[in-house]
């Protein structure tokens, strides 16, 4: 018999007291929860967002889709990055106004070139105003999972207020879970020093948000 | 101090130990007090707790009641997804296919992303055996594994180290195993963050095995999430050529949507945060984008058996999240270790007999390892009902009966020592059921009251020696209630 038989037919024996009538999975639960967290307006819920982003540590800025170039310009600058990490799809006038040395990510960069990277510019899928999250789903202007792990400066721009939902059930919604995942809520950090929250671990020790729009 | 929790003392004995160590209980308070005000923040903000807490506790009861279906359904959509599915019926079989997983792709070196399932069975000690070296890459179990010592929570299993005896083992010990920790380290957290950051950087850069657990598995999609703060997790999920996943059976939910739930309840519950810095969800494989083969190694372990269980099952709720350790008075004073398990805690204390059986001394001693104060299941967000599991576990370590182990039914024999109780409670049910008896016992008692000992003599020392004998009141309260009327002050109707 296999583990797989073995294992089965230990589940199938352990729940013999198990009704054949229970409720259906649709009935079975109850989900009497909110879909989201008191009414706000697009732009409430824009402001919450950038309140929580930064409650986490997460560096927010807010501009014109006009602005946003320079603004680009100006953060990278800043932060004397030498190189810039661009996924494929990212929006070529985003960074017409920066003169720092682009890198293209590409299939065979292995992790060590993306290490010597200072920063990485991206959009996003889908930002949570509740809990403060952007959430990367790989698409083309938002590269493979690593490149916004790596490099220890990530920019993340964020729609407004298209981009924008209140609440994780909204945000799983709109994701499909088919893609990888990837949530972040404020820079690397840990709580496993005495149970107190520091930043800046293996991820970007870095995160700046831009909202547009 | 070794790093297995084989022969561990019974829970009494190790707890004795621990509350002497006075750093290990100022740590720990300082610890568990930390997280209690802030996880009772992060719970307040959000209106509709209780109800999110119902739907996670009936998302994961329906989803135990039909596990057979749901882990069928699991595999088919993770094999769909380009994963390979393997099934391992405890903890040697999940280690032996690991171990050669990774020789297949001929490396001898793993990273792994903290889990509790590979800690359960022991998989580095197994890997070591086989030549493999398993590099921990969570900042506490790094912690744990450069100081040679046990884990002691479930979130934080370095929660018994402070600052101070961190540096140390930093400093002393991060060369044995690669970089060593920077020159003139100090205890600041953030500066031994950073000396984490360094000496695990090379690993992850050059690593091409990784090995996780997971914290959900989706069956409708095959998805799998993982929570973490510190970015390791990311570094093992995404950077490796080889992904091997080990996950307990119970960690499935039905639908992508159950996400909802879990995602609001577990941050909050464990790191008291609206939303844990990283969480990673991957569906078998990504052309060009993470590890190209992925492996899922289904655990029982123990699982099937306490499934078997209709009272204890419950347990198979749990999301690990420890909000139950960081609240327990017992916890908080004898720490993590002395619960003998990689579960510690009021969870550990229902999960480890449980899993494991009643057999061991300390197996058998956990259902007793706690004061039923009953504030572990308050902060549970599933809702587990720990002291009635507690109770129920007593009653089969006193009782004996019948029990599920590797799939078998068999009959618990009543364990040995608790003689005594047993007598006292035939004793007691021999007196409540003679009024007459009782009350000439009770007035008797009150008489000689002076003469009572202050511990009980013969096998009653046991229970007295860390207990206080109550003090048996002048009148007995029956007497009290006739003369008094029933308390209205109309004395001398009565008697």
């Amino acid at each position: 018999m296999s583990s797989r038989e073995r294992i089965l037919g230990r589940v199938r024996r352990a729940l013999a007291d198990v009704p054949r009538d229970e409720p259906p999975y649709e009935e079975a639960v109850a989900r009497d929860y909110l879909r989201e967290h008191g009414a706000r307006s697009a732009e409430e819920t824009v402001a919450l967002l950038a309140e929580n982003l930064a409650d986490y540590r997460a560096l927010v800025h807010r501009c014109g889709a006009d602005e946003l170039p320079s603004l680009l310009a100006r953060l990278l600058a800043e932060r004397k990055a030498a190189t810039v990490l661009v996924p494929p799809g990212l929006d070529e006038a985003w960074l017409t106004e920066t003169e720092v040395a682009r890198v293209a990510d590409r299939v065979e960069s292995g992790a060590h070139e993306l290490d010597r990277v200072d920063s990485v510019v991206t959009a996003c899928a889908v930002a949570v105003a509740e809990t403060g999250t952007i959430v990367l789903d790989g698409g083309p202007d938002q590269g493979r999972r690593r490149i916004t792990l790596v490099p220890d400066h990530h920019i993340c721009v964020v729609r407004v207020p298209e981009q924008v939902v209140s609440s994780v059930p909204q945000a799983l919604e709109r994701l499909d879970p088919a893609r990888p995942l990837t949530w972040i809520s404020g820079p690397s950090a840990t709580s496993d020093i005495e149970l107190d929250r520091v930043e800046g671990v293996h991820g970007p020790r870095t995160l700046e948000v831009i909202l547009v729009g | 101090m070794s790093g297995t929790f084989v022969g561990m003392p019974a829970f009494p004995k190790a707890a004795h130990e621990a509350v002497g160590n006075q750093t290990l209980r100022a740590n720990l308070r300082h610890a568990t007090h930390t997280i209690r005000a802030k996880r009772a923040a992060a719970v307040a903000e959000v209106s509709d707790w209780a109800e999110l807490r119902e739907a996670g506790k009936r998302i994961k009861d329906h989803t135990l009641r039909h596990l057979d279906r749901y882990l069928v359904q699991l595999e088919e959509s993770v094999t769909a997804a380009g994963g390979v599915v393997h099934w391992a019926a405890d903890a040697d079989e999940a280690n032996r296919i690991v171990a050669d997983l990774v020789k297949e792709t001929g490396e001898s070196e793993v990273v792994k992303v903290k889990s509790m399932a590979t800690q359960e069975i022991g998989l580095n000690e197994a890997l070591e055996a086989e030549g493999i070296r398993a590099y921990e890459t969570d900042l506490a179990e790094l912690i744990v594994q450069l100081g040679k010592d046990r884990p002691s929570h479930i979130l934080v299993p370095a929660i018994h180290r402070n600052r101070g005896e961190i540096r140390d083992i930093f400093a002393r010990e991060m060369s044995e195993w690669g970089r060593p920790a920077p020159e003139g380290l100090t205890d600041t957290p953030a500066e031994l963050a950073d000396a984490a950051r360094l000496h695990l950087r090379e690993k992850f850069l050059r690593a091409k095995v990784g090995v996780s657990g997971a914290n959900f598995m989706v069956a409708e999609t095959g998805t799998l999430v993982v929570v973490e703060s510190e970015g390791n997790g990311r570094m093992c999920l995404t950077l490796p050529e080889t992904l091997i996943s080990v996950v307990g059976i119970e960690k499935i939910v039905p639908t992508w949507r159950d996400l909802e739930v879990f995602l609001q309840t577990l941050p909050r519950s464990s790191t008291a945060e609206r939303m844990n810095p990283y969480t990673s969800t991957w569906t078998g494989t990504t052309d060009g984008d993470g590890p190209r083969t992925f492996h899922l190694v289904l655990l029982d372990n123990g699982r099937t058996d306490t499934l078997a269980d209709e009272v204890g099952r419950q347990a198979l709720r749990c999301i690990r999240c420890s909000a139950c350790l960081n609240v327990c008075p017992v916890y908080e004073r004898a720490g993590g270790h002395a619960y003998g398990s990689v579960y510690p805690g009021p969870i550990g204390a229902i999960l480890s007999p449980q899993l494991r059986g009643t057999g061991s001394e300390i197996d058998a001693s956990l259902p007793y390892a706690s004061s039923l104060c009953g504030a572990c299941y308050e902060v549970c967000p599933v809702a587990i009902d720990i002291p009635e599991v507690l109770v129920h576990l007593r009653e089969r370590v006193v009782q004996g009966g019948p029990v599920t182990r590797e799939g078998n039914k068999v009959v618990l024999k009543p364990a040995k020592g608790h003689g005594a109780e047993r007598a006292a409670m035939r004793a007691a049910r021999w007196a409540f059921g003679r009024p007459g008896a009782l009350r000439a016992g009770q007035r008797l008692a009150s008489r000689t009251r002076r003469l009572h000992p202050r511990t009980l003599p013969g096998p009653g020392r046991a229970w007295s020696g860390t207990r206080d004998l109550p003090v048996v009141p002048a009148e007995p309260f029956r007497d009290w209630w006739q003369r008094t009327n029933g308390g209205t002050g109309d004395e001398g109707t009565a008697k």
